[in-house]
């Protein structure tokens, strides 16, 4: 190509884009996760939105890992940008953005989240100010391969020392039969997620929840310290070392490959399982996680909700959006098509729903009852605190300390940042 | 600059206030003007900012009524105990993966570098093509290279385990990202891969200006080529390789993309940006974060002065 048509093509280009910038601008932008079939299912729910309401709306996929998720939006909402109408927001970050969000009590009326689960209202509630709807919930379960937990003979485990020595004994077998499976896997990246996986070991071997209710340290503690070790014990045996880089979607691809007994994720993954292109389809089972000595099984309470931004310039059509994906028929879709959890109570017993995803039923209790990290105790300094304890279970998780080292200086640690919420 | 530069007859007459003088450095302050102007913009300016930040508690979002702190963010005595980025182990450890990092790399760099350089200043078919292909891992974006290799080196399904067991190197696949013992020496291996294309272009352009006559005489006295090389050519391109340290460690010191796609906020191979980015953008926490990007601005100043210190006498032996 000349040097001459080259600069005609680039200019060409540019007047193109520039163009089609302009007839495309949207009447709201929306920002949906792409974990899985996620971003399909929200391309769908809004499309049905569109027709039924003639305007347009962009979607923007957004990072996969939470914690980066959380910068983006804090970096355009401290902007007082409008670039981003509606945003899809965890379950720990009302308290965080709340200033920057829309009172939705206010636009779609006082009963607004009625039929929701109460808990999850109350999390999205702060200072009387309803600023995010419920979408649909989360809670940590536990994956396992039906065929092969049959072939050996074993039951689903109850403790996690059951799982251990059954993850153990089939990856022992498997392996000796020349096939490269491992026992157990679940997200060890140093990020949130480590949070909620580790939430769950600590708090199912009775150590508490980092922070109490009352913003007291309470990590500190022999049962915390075994919960961590016994985790640890893990790596290099019945879990890869990668999995300390794994993300949810890591350790799907393993498991759904059929390279894993045994893996922790979230509902999501039951109907990526379960779908056409899955090589275990028709082989996997869930069930609630195991537990430690002397603690009941703990799932760590996630979820997404969708906001409204202060800085939108449709703030009553964006909620209105808002209302139509978090109303009844599109979460039944979601639950269906992609087994999100419901936020509304009435659909764990929709007969349609449960037939899809047989363990919203049986695991009912799991979702009603899931931990909730310590964002409300915490309140600003939640993000700190979750880093402090990702990290030094990542540090336990990779050998370079003990337990019983890194507890202490997390607490010490933690100390000093309890001066920013007490 | 021609205009500020007295020819040589002139520079003997006393020849300060006159008017021909007086008018070249007019010219000259003239022509300097706009790039101080934005230099003091792009670069004075954020600078002096980020600095009377460090200063502050200021938050992203509440920068616009952040009060002054003095120098509570750098270190500050509490209740007992000495807190602030000074006390902070995660910040001295990010500190030293940041030089580790940087000395380890930019030393391969500058050998592999010289390496491809002597091959590629042989004359051979096919020699521009070769050239051009060397650039290639230089030219890919960081972020798209990165994540390449992050797949290459996945623990489970990544072709570099696979090769790896395959040759019966190793026997179970290794996690190269997340192992804390590899990761270092994997973010290491991408970035030499990365910028050996650098080093070895500047390398070559020196190589390319030597004199043919030393080399012929050393061919006439017999002087065998390592010799020959260590004596003749390495003295002859230390300037250029000096230019070539100096950019790299600049670049090396600040790293912060190839090291974030690969292994992201893990401590083992946190870097100074990593850490200063996690605490602005992450905790938004501008106060706390401007002083770790302050304190990082001085040791990058810091370590550049040094080593132009130490290289300063090769620099004048080779330059002139």
């Amino acid at each position: 190509m000349s040097k001459q048509s080259l600069i005609t093509a680039i200019a060409l280009g540019t007047a193109a884009l520039a163009g089609g910038g302009q007839a495309l601008a949207a009447d709201l932008t929306i920002s949906c996760g792409a974990v899985g079939v996620e971003l399909e299912l929200c391309e769908q729910g809004v499309n049905q939105w569109e027709e039924q309401t003639g305007h347009s709306v962009d979607i923007v996929s957004t990072p996969n890992s939470s914690t980066e998720r959380l910068s983006l939006y804090q970096q355009i909402l401290s902007a007082n940008s409008s670039d981003i109408d509606v945003l899809q927001i965890d379950v720990v970050w009302p308290g965080l953005l709340a200033n920057h969000l829309l009172d939705l009590g206010e636009t779609l009326g006082e009963d607004a989240a009625a039929g929701h689960f109460p808990a999850i209202v109350e999390n999205n509630t702060v200072d009387g100010r309803l600023v995010a709807m419920p979408w649909f919930t989360d809670a940590g379960v536990l994956y396992y391969r039906k065929d092969l937990l049959e072939e050996y003979g074993f039951e689903p485990p109850e403790t996690w020392e059951e799982l251990t020595a059954i993850a153990r004994e089939i990856q022992a077998g498997e392996q000796a039969a020349g096939d490269r499976i491992w026992g157990y896997v679940f997200q060890g990246r140093a990020y949130e997620g480590l949070t909620c996986n580790a939430l769950e070991w600590v708090a199912s071997h009775g150590g508490g929840t980092i922070v109490d209710a009352e913003g007291n340290l309470t990590v500190n503690n022999a049962d915390a310290a075994s919960a961590l070790d016994l985790a640890a014990s893990w790596i290099g045996d019945i879990t890869p070392e990668g999995v300390l880089n794994y993300t949810e979607e890591e350790a799907r691809g393993l498991f759904q490959s059929g390279n894993a007994v045994f893996m922790r994720n979230w509902p999501y993954a039951w109907s990526l399982a379960q779908g056409e292109e899955s090589e275990v389809r028709g082989r996997v089972g869930v069930v609630k996680l195991p537990h430690g000595e002397g603690g009941n099984s703990a799932a760590t309470l996630g979820g997404w909700n969708l906001a409204v931004s202060r800085y939108s310039e449709n703030p009553e059509l964006a909620a209105d959006l808002v209302a139509f994906l978090t109303g009844e028929a599109e979460q039944k879709r979601r639950a269906i098509e992609g087994s999100y959890n419901p936020t509304l109570e009435r659909l764990y017993a929709d007969e349609e729903v449960l037939a899809a995803v047989p363990f919203f039923g049986t695991l009912y209790d799991t979702f009603a009852n899931a931990v909730a990290r310590p964002s409300a105790a915490t309140g600003e300094s939640y993000g700190r605190v979750s880093n402090a304890f990702f990290d030094t279970t990542h540090s336990v998780l990779s050998g370079e300390m003990s337990a019983t080292d890194a507890l202490p200086q997390l607490e010490g640690q933690l100390r000093r940042l309890e001066r920013r919420w007490k | 600059m021609t205009t500020t530069t007295p020819s040589a007859p002139t520079r003997a007459r006393p020849y300060r206030g006159t008017k021909v003088r007086r008018q070249r450095v007019r010219a000259a302050w003239t022509f300097l003007a706009p790039m101080l102007v934005a230099l003091a913009l792009v670069a004075g300016w954020p600078l002096l900012r980020t600095f009377y930040f460090s200063l502050t508690d200021g938050t992203l979002s509440t920068l616009g009524d952040a009060s002054f702190i003095g120098l509570e963010n750098y270190l500050v005595y509490d209740d007992g105990a000495w807190y602030g980025l000074l006390t902070d182990p995660m910040w001295w450890r990010s500190v030293w993966n940041t030089l580790f990092f940087a000395v380890v790399s930019v030393s391969l760099e500058v050998v592999f570098g010289v390496i491809v350089a002597l091959i590629l200043n042989v004359e051979f078919r096919g020699r521009m093509l070769v050239r051009a292909a060397v650039l290639i891992p230089w030219a890919i974006p960081t972020i798209v290279s990165a994540k390449m290799w992050a797949w290459m080196l996945n623990d489970q399904f990544g072709i570099i385990n696979h090769l790896l067991m395959t040759l019966g190197i190793i026997d179970a696949p290794i996690a190269w990202t997340a192992s804390a013992t590899y990761s270092m020496w994997a973010v290491i291996l991408v970035d030499v891969w990365k910028t050996i294309p650098f080093v070895a272009l500047l390398a070559l352009a020196a190589l390319q200006m030597l004199p043919k006559d030393c080399y012929e005489a050393a061919e006439v006295d017999g002087i065998h080529p390592v010799r020959v090389f260590f004596k003749v050519t390495l003295p002859l391109i230390t300037p250029a390789l000096m230019v070539a340290v100096i950019f790299r460690l600049l670049d090396a010191l600040r790293v912060f993309d190839v090291i974030y796609v690969l292994t992201s906020n893990a401590s083992s191979t946190m870097t100074m940006s990593i850490y200063a980015r996690q605490q602005l953008v992450e905790f938004q926490d501008v106060g706390y974060g401007s002083a770790a990007s302050t304190l990082l601005f001085l040791i990058i100043a810091l370590a550049t002065v040094a080593y132009l210190y130490l290289g300063r006498n090769r620099l004048q032996l080779g330059g002139d």
